[in-house]
């Protein structure tokens, strides 16, 4: 690796781990720095600060770094898989089939038993299976359509297909149901407790420990599907295998978080602007750090307002731009 | 020795039970350090001969034996050993180095992550050296001319380091030193290394001086293969290539068109100057015979017609045109 390079690997581990603790102090109640990490290391005395910190703020925290590094490496296999700027998990009609799991569990509240329902464990469980069910489509559906184009449009439809179903779901509720929904939807990392976490981190290392193997194979396939293959990458196990860990990374942290919008896509852009470079060894740890620090910025801003701004739409203030700046770049 | 032989191939699209057969019982053959050029007209099934010899898809029917094994026993990693390929296929990525792309090439041989051997890297280096592309080692794929980046195509398929490289159409959209240079690059490759290359091309003149051996490609009579000259002479490129507006001319090895001729000249004089004046009057529609009325003699001092001295062919073309009927 060039020194260069080395030294921005190490910059932004620096700047991960100073949002990290900044994100532990900033809040509704301001808990100095310092304090933060008397707490940390179990010298503070002060029971309300290692209460709120502890239980509140340190699994928001992991949540924000655990949302930020799995859309981002998510975005970054898709954007190559589909040698499209702009794909995203979300594109793969994950976050869609959440919703649409979410939705019906939600609105049909009427018939299902109310701890259920208020456990958060059944919103989660429906969650995933809605992600996992469209993407189990649209890997089905790769064994027959060898286009990746063309996959990527079978992917927006059956997107399209939960968003409808969602809206027509919507159309018969009731308005506490809806408004739950459309709280989820918002996005939010303080929904997520130790006791989550201790399903997310596995999925999510799990995924990416896949993401890494798949390093190889992803730079092979930047020089598209016919040269891959001269190169002796089986195309079909590769696709079905990007698709799979794309799905465990988006699909689980859009269970417990609601959808994020554009990390995915940005991210990933500004990891190659950056590095200047198209290896996926180097992108992939970049997208990891700049992911979590993204999503670390985006949750201390959302905690300065004296309401709590949902993280969803921050993200997409950001994101927004990214995708305008892209367009204007390509040109 | 032979490194690809086919025997009884049919190549084509299979769809379901819906079969286009594109050409049928195949037997060609591929010898060590030769290249081969494969030439015929669009639609004659080049890229699928091409797509079928890499095992990119299935034959039809037949068998194709790269170094005496079918290609059909291969699994991708290990035909990925024996054949590089340069295809038409649009490279476009950012932030990719000439280096980053021809790293690529030695994929087969890299560890999961992806990383290099030391004596990969070496390889990759000789790969860009052989393409004359060491200046730009370090540059960006999209910093290159359409010429370079076919060159950095060919130094991965080198860096791949395997007995055989096919390349489909490399000179496409090249101008005329880039097609000369690439043409001579591989050749000299074959020759050097002892590689079995296949490139398939529009590019007749150069096939015809760079190629060991071609193959000809006719939709109606199958693959015709032979030593360039052999070709020519026994008339298989006026065949394959017929056409009513132009002809394959075997006295220098390119297409002529066929203008309609309806007037008569005759004509004499100094050799160089006689052969583009020909070609000058073949245009205006005048074929020259030897017993026409109207004499053209061409000497030092220009052309004389009639007693008048003109000093350009453009000169005497505009005279021509003035005389009522020849």
């Amino acid at each position: 690796m060039k020194p260069r390079k080395t030294i921005l690997f190490i910059l932004l581990t620096v700047l991960l781990a100073v949002l990290f603790v900044a994100d532990l102090s900033f809040g509704s109640i301001r808990i100095p720095f310092g304090e933060a990490m008397n707490v940390l290391f179990g010298a503070s005395s002060d029971t309300i600060n290692t209460e709120i910190l502890l239980n509140f703020r340190l699994p928001k925290a992991i949540t924000a770094i655990l949302a930020g590094a799995s859309l981002s490496v998510a975005g970054l296999m898709m954007q190559t898989l589909f040698r499209n700027p702009l794909a995203e998990p979300y594109i793969l009609g994950v976050s869609s089939g959440a919703s649409l799991g979410v939705a019906l569990v939600m609105m049909a509240s009427a018939v299902l038993p109310a701890v259920f329902i208020s456990s958060g464990w059944g919103m989660i469980l429906a969650a995933v299976i809605g992600a996992a069910l469209v993407l189990l489509l649209v890997v089905g559906v790769s064994f027959k359509v060898q286009n990746s184009v063309s996959l990527l449009i079978v992917g927006i439809m059956f997107g399209t297909i939960a968003s409808s179903l969602v809206g027509v779901l919507q159309y018969f509720s009731n308005p506490d149901a809806i408004k739950l929904f459309i709280m989820w939807n918002m996005g939010s990392l303080s929904a997520v407790t130790w006791e989550y976490l201790q399903i997310l981190v596995p999925t999510i290392l799990t995924g990416l420990l896949l993401a890494i193997i798949l390093t190889k194979r992803l730079n092979g396939l930047l020089l598209g599907e016919n040269y891959a293959r001269g190169l002796g990458i089986p195309i079909l196990q590769t696709r079905v295998l990007i698709v799979t860990a794309t799905g465990i990374l988006a699909g689980a942290i859009t269970a417990f978080t609601g959808p994020i919008a554009f990390v995915g896509v940005a991210i990933p852009h500004i990891a190659r602007g950056i590095f200047r470079t198209a290896k996926h060894q180097l992108l992939m740890p970049a997208c990891v750090l700049l992911g979590a620090s993204l999503i670390l910025i985006c949750d201390i801003i959302s905690q300065i307002p004296t309401h709590t701004l949902p993280i969803n739409t921050i993200s997409a203030l950001f994101g927004a731009p990214v995708i305008i700046w892209i367009i204007l770049k390509r040109k | 020795m032979s490194i690809v032989k086919t025997s009884q191939l049919s190549i084509g699209y299979a769809k379901g039970s819906n079969k286009t057969l594109v050409q049928s019982n195949l037997n060609l053959e591929l010898l060590r350090g030769e290249m081969v050029c494969l030439i015929g007209p669009n639609g004659s099934g080049k890229t699928t001969l091409l797509r079928t010899l890499a095992g990119l898809q299935k034959p039809l029917k037949g068998n194709v034996l790269i170094q005496e094994k079918n290609i059909t026993e291969f699994t991708q990693q290990e035909k990925a050993l024996q054949i590089a390929l340069v295809l038409t296929d649009k490279v476009q990525i950012e932030n990719a180095t000439v280096r980053d792309i021809v790293t690529l090439g030695q994929h087969p041989y890299t560890h999961w992550l992806g990383g290099l051997a030391p004596e990969g890297r070496e390889k990759v280096h000789e790969a860009i050296r052989m393409v004359h592309l060491e200046h730009k080692t370090n540059h960006y794929l999209n910093e290159l001319s359409d010429g370079e980046r076919q060159r950095v195509m060919i130094a991965k398929a080198l860096a791949q380091d395997t007995p055989l490289i096919f390349l489909d159409e490399p000179t496409a959209h090249l101008d005329l030193p880039n097609r000369v240079e690439i043409m001579l690059l591989l050749h000299r490759l074959a020759h050097k290394t002892g590689k079995g290359i296949i490139l398939s091309t529009h590019e007749l003149d150069l096939a015809l001086q760079a190629a060991d051996r071609i193959w000809l490609m006719s939709s109606t009579e199958g693959v015709i293969c032979g030593v360039p000259e052999d070709l020519v002479i026994d008339g298989s490129f006026n065949r394959v290539f017929q056409s009513e507006a132009y002809y394959f001319n075997a006295a220098n090895g390119n297409f002529s068109m066929n203008y309609p001729l309806n007037k008569q000249l005759s004509v004499s004089g100094d050799k160089t100057r006689l052969y583009w004046t020909l070609r000058a009057l073949a245009r205006a529609g005048y074929s020259v015979t030897a017993d026409a009325e109207t004499h053209i003699k061409i000497s030092e001092k220009g052309w004389e017609i009639n007693g008048k001295i003109l000093l350009t062919i453009e000169d005497l073309l505009q005279e021509l045109s003035t005389f009522p009927e020849i």
